[in-house]
C-alpha cells in the first residue's frame, strides 16, 4: 500500500507546478492548463484522504470538481477564442486593458 | 387682572395679509388694489387695536389683555410661548404704531404715486408694521427680539429702496451693520438673563414671570443685563455711539423716514427699556448711564442740527435729539414720561417728515433749504401743519411737545440729575432754534427755488394733505391727555401707565425756576432764529465766516463719520481684506481644501501604478496572500 505521505507529496508537487505555470507562463492557454493541473492535484488529495479514511466523501467531491472543471473549461476556452479573434493574441502581457 | 382677548392676533394677521398679498399678487393686480390693501390692512389693525385699547381702559389699573397663541420653543425646562399681551404700555404703543402708521400709509399712496415699484414698497411697509407689532405685543424677550430683528431688516430694505444708487445701497448696509452691533448686545442680554435665572431653576423669558422672579437676578447680573440691553437700544434708537446710521437713513422714501426713522421703529429702544423698567430699577448705575447718554445725545445731535442745510438731515438729527430726551426720561426712572414723549414725538415728528416730504414733492425732490424759501403762500396746508408741528417740537404750550418734554425735564430735575436737566434745557433752546430756522428758511423770505422748478410748485393732493391735517390736530391736542396736576383730568396718562411701568422717587422739589426754564430757553431759541433768518438774513453767513472753525465742525457733524471711518471701518476692512480674505480664506481655508484634494490626487498617482492590468501580477499577489494566511495558521495559531 502506497503511504499517504507519498500521495500528498505528489499532490503538493503537482499543485506547485500548476501555480508556477499560472504565474510564470505568458500564454493564456498554458496558464489555463496549469489551472486544470492545480484542480487535479486537489482531486488527487481528496481521493487519497478519502480512501485512507474509508469515506466516500472525497470521491463525491472529486466528481463535483470535475463537473465544475468541465463547465469552466467550456466557458474559459470560449473566452480565450473570442479574445484571440478580437486581439490576435493569447499572450497575457498584451491583455492589460484594465490598467491605470 | 388678566383677561383673555384672542382678537389680539388679528392685529398681527392684518399686516400679514398685506405682506402676502402685496408680495405675491401686488404687481399683478395693479396700483389700485395695492393702494387699497396696503393702507387698508393698517386701518383694520388700528380698528382692532382701538377695540383692545378700549377694553383695556375698562379694566382696573394694572390690568392686561393676553392671547397665548402657541408653544414656540420647548427645550426641557426652558419653554417660550408665542403669546401676545397688551397692558397700558404696549396698548399705548400699539395705538401709536397702528394709528400714526395708518396715516403715513395713506400719505404714501400719494407720495409713491409716481413710483413703479409700489408693490415692493407696500410689501416692505406692511412687513415693517407686522414686525413692529410683534415687537410691541410680544409677551417675552425672545419674541420681542424677533420683532426687533424684523424691523431692522425692513429698515434696511426701505433705506435701500432705491437700490440702483450705490450710495443709497451703502447707507442701507450701514444702517443694518450698525444695528447688528446693538442687536448683539440685546442677544447677549437675553442669554445672560436665561442663564442667570436658569441657574436658580427658573427657565423663562416671559415678561410677567421675569418681573415676578426679578429678585433672583442679583445686582451685578441685573446691571450687566441692563447695560447690554441699553447697547441694543443705542443701536435701534440711534444714541451715542451708534447713532451714525440714522442721518444716512434719510435717503429712503420720506414716508419711510416718517414712519420708521422717526415715529415708530427708533422708539423701540425706549419701549424696551420701559418694558423692562423693573430690571433697570434694580440697576441704578445702568439707569444713570441711560439718562446720561440720553441727555448728551440730545444736546450733541441738536448742535449738529442747527447748521445742516438739508431739510431731512435737520429732522434726522432732531429725531436723534428727541430720542435722547426719551432716554433721559426713562433713565431717570420716569418711564411713563418717556413713553409720553414717544407718543407726542410720533405725532409731531411724523408730521414734520410728512411735511418735508410734501415740500420735496412740490419742489421735485429738492432737499437743500438754501434752494427753498417763500413757500408759505404756495403750500398753505403744508406750511400751516408744519408750523404747528414746529410749535409742538419747540415745546410751546399748549402744543403736545410742551407737556411731554416738560414732564421729562421735571423728572430729571426732581430725581437730582441737575446737570442732565441743564443739558435738557439747553437742548430745548437749540431745538426751537433749528426748527424755526428750518421754517424760516423754507417758508419765509424770498424764494431761492431754481427757476425751472418754480412754476411746478403745487400743493400736495388730498390723500397726502389729509394725514397732515389729522396729524396736526394730534400734534396740537395729543399732549392734553396729561395736564399738570390739578388741571381738569390732571396727569391721566402717567396715572394710566405707572401701574405697568413703575416710577421714580423724587428727591428734589421742583420750583418755579426749574419748571419755567425750558420754556424760556425755547422762546430764546425762537427769537434768535427770527433775528438771524428773518430780520438780518445776512448775519448767518457772516457768523459762519467769522466762526469758521466751529461752524465747519458742526457742519461736518463733529467729523464723527470720518473718525469712525479711520478708527473702526478702515481697520475692519483692512483686517477683512488682508487677514481674513487674503490670508485666512485664500491660504488657510482654500489651502486646506485644495491641499486635501491635491494629497489624494498625488497619492493616487503613485498608488495606481500597482494596477498593471496584468492578471498574472494579481495572481501572484493573491498567492502571496494565500501563503501568508496559511503561514499565519501554521506558525501562530497552531503554535508549531
Amino acid at each position: 500500500m502506497i503511504p499517504l505521505t507519498y500521495m500528498m507529496s505528489l499532490s503538493a508537487i503537482i499543485f506547485a507546478i500548476g501555480v508556477a505555470g499560472v504565474i510564470i507562463r505568458r500564454n493564456i492557454l498554458v496558464m489555463y492548463m496549469s489551472i486544470e493541473l492545480m484542480l487535479n492535484a486537489v482531486n488527487l488529495a481528496f481521493v487519497a484522504i478519502g480512501s485512507r479514511l474509508g469515506s466516500m466523501d472525497g470521491q463525491v467531491i472529486v466528481f463535483f470538481v470535475m463537473t465544475v472543471a468541465a463547465a469552466e473549461s467550456a466557458v474559459g476556452l470560449g473566452i480565450i477564442i473570442s479574445s484571440f479573434r478580437n486581439r490576435d493574441t493569447v499572450h497575457a502581457d498584451d491583455l492589460t486593458l484594465m490598467r491605470w | 387682572m388678566t383677561v383673555q382677548f384672542p382678537a389680539l392676533a388679528l392685529i398681527l394677521l392684518f399686516p400679514l395679509i398685506g405682506v402676502v398679498f402685496n408680495m405675491f399678487f401686488g404687481s399683478r393686480s395693479g396700483r389700485g388694489a395695492v393702494n387699497l390693501v396696503g393702507p387698508g390692512v393698517m386701518f383694520a389693525a388700528f380698528a382692532v387695536a382701538t377695540w383692545a385699547f378700549l377694553t383695556l381702559l375698562k379694566l382696573p389699573p394694572g390690568g392686561s389683555l393676553v392671547a397665548p397663541l402657541w408653544g414656540w420653543i420647548e427645550g426641557g425646562p426652558f419653554h417660550v410661548e408665542f403669546g401676545l399681551r397688551v397692558d397700558a404700555l404696549s396698548g399705548v404703543m400699539v395705538m401709536i404704531v397702528t394709528g400714526v402708521g395708518s396715516l403715513i400709509f395713506l400719505y404714501s399712496v400719494g407720495y409713491m404715486a409716481e413710483d413703479e415699484d409700489f408693490a415692493r414698497f407696500f410689501t416692505y411697509m406692511n412687513l415693517f408694521a407686522l414686525s413692529m407689532l410683534i415687537l410691541i405685543l410680544a409677551d417675552n424677550l425672545l419674541m420681542m427680539f424677533v420683532g426687533w430683528e424684523g424691523v431692522g431688516l425692513c429698515s434696511y430694505l426701505l433705506i435701500a429702496f432705491w437700490y440702483t444708487d450705490p450710495q443709497f445701497a451703502y447707507n442701507g448696509r450701514k444702517a443694518f451693520v450698525v444695528n447688528r452691533i446693538g442687536d448683539a448686545g440685546f442677544l447677549l442680554a437675553i442669554f445672560t438673563t436665561a442663564a442667570t435665572l436658569g441657574s436658580h431653576g427658573v427657565w423663562t423669558l416671559n415678561f410677567v414671570e421675569l418681573h415676578n422672579n426679578a429678585a433672583l437676578l442679583g445686582g451685578a447680573a441685573a446691571t450687566a443685563i441692563c447695560v447690554l440691553l441699553f447697547i441694543g437700544a443705542t443701536g435701534k434708537s440711534a444714541q451715542i455711539p451708534l447713532y451714525v446710521w440714522l442721518p444716512d437713513a434719510m435717503v429712503g422714501p420720506t414716508p419711510v423716514s416718517a414712519l420708521i426713522h422717526a415715529a415708530t421703529m427708533v422708539t423701540a429702544g425706549v419701549y424696551m427699556i420701559a418694558r423692562l423698567g423693573f430690571l433697570f430699577t434694580m440697576a441704578p448705575s445702568a439707569l444713570d448711564l441711560v439718562a446720561a447718554i440720553g441727555a448728551i445725545t440730545a444736546t450733541f445731535a441738536a448742535t449738529i442740527a442747527i447748521v445742516q442745510p438739508d431739510i431731512k438731515k435737520v429732522l434726522a438729527y432732531s429725531t436723534i435729539s428727541q430720542l435722547g430726551y426719551m432716554f433721559l426720561g426713562v433713565g431717570t426712572g420716569a418711564f411713563a414720561s418717556g413713553i409720553f414723549h414717544v407718543m407726542t414725538h410720533a405725532f409731531f415728528k411724523g408730521l414734520l417728515f410728512l411735511c418735508a416730504g410734501s415740500v420735496m414733492h412740490a419742489l421735485g425732490g429738492e432737499q437743500d433749504m438754501n434752494k427753498m424759501g417763500g413757500l408759505r403762500r404756495k403750500l398753505p396746508i403744508t406750511f400751516a401743519t408744519m408750523f404747528i408741528a414746529t410749535l409742538a417740537i419747540a415745546a410751546i404750550p399748549p402744543f403736545s411737545g410742551y407737556f411731554s418734554k416738560d414732564l421729562i425735564l421735571e423728572a430729571a430735575y426732581e430725581s437730582g440729575h441737575t446737570w442732565l436737566w441743564l443739558l435738557g434745557v439747553i437742548t430745548a433752546g437749540l431745538t426751537s432754534f433749528y426748527m424755526f430756522r428750518l421754517i424760516f428758511m423754507t417758508f419765509f423770505g424770498d424764494s431761492r427755488v431754481d427757476s425751472e422748478k418754480e412754476h411746478h410748485i403745487h400743493e400736495s393732493p388730498p390723500v397726502m394733505a389729509i394725514p397732515l391735517i389729522v396729524l396736526a390736530i394730534l400734534a396740537t391736542v395729543g399732549g392734553w391727555v396729561n395736564l399738570p396736576d390739578g388741571w381738569l383730568w390732571g396727569n391721566a396718562f402717567v396715572r394710566f401707565l405707572t401701574p405697568a411701568v413703575g416710577t421714580f422717587k423724587p428727591i428734589v422739589e421742583a420750583n418755579l425756576t426749574s419748571t419755567s426754564m425750558p420754556l424760556v430757553a425755547s422762546l430764546i431759541g425762537i427769537v434768535l432764529a427770527y433775528v438771524l433768518y428773518i430780520r438780518l438774513p445776512g448775519l448767518p453767513f457772516l457768523l459762519a465766516w467769522r466762526l469758521k472753525a466751529p461752524y465747519d465742525l458742526l457742519l461736518n457733524k463733529y467729523y464723527i463719520d470720518q473718525i469712525y471711518n479711520v478708527v473702526v471701518t478702515r481697520p475692519l476692512f483692512w483686517v477683512s481684506y488682508y487677514v481674513l480674505d487674503r490670508a485666512v480664506d485664500s491660504y488657510m481655508i482654500d489651502g486646506a481644501a485644495e491641499g486635501a484634494g491635491l494629497a489624494v490626487l498625488t497619492s493616487g498617482q503613485v498608488a495606481r501604478r500597482a494596477e498593471t492590468g496584468n492578471v498574472q501580477h494579481y495572481a501572484f499577489v493573491y498567492l502571496l496572500g494565500a501563503l501568508g494566511i496559511v503561514a499565519y495558521y501554521l506558525f501562530l495559531v497552531t503554535g508549531r
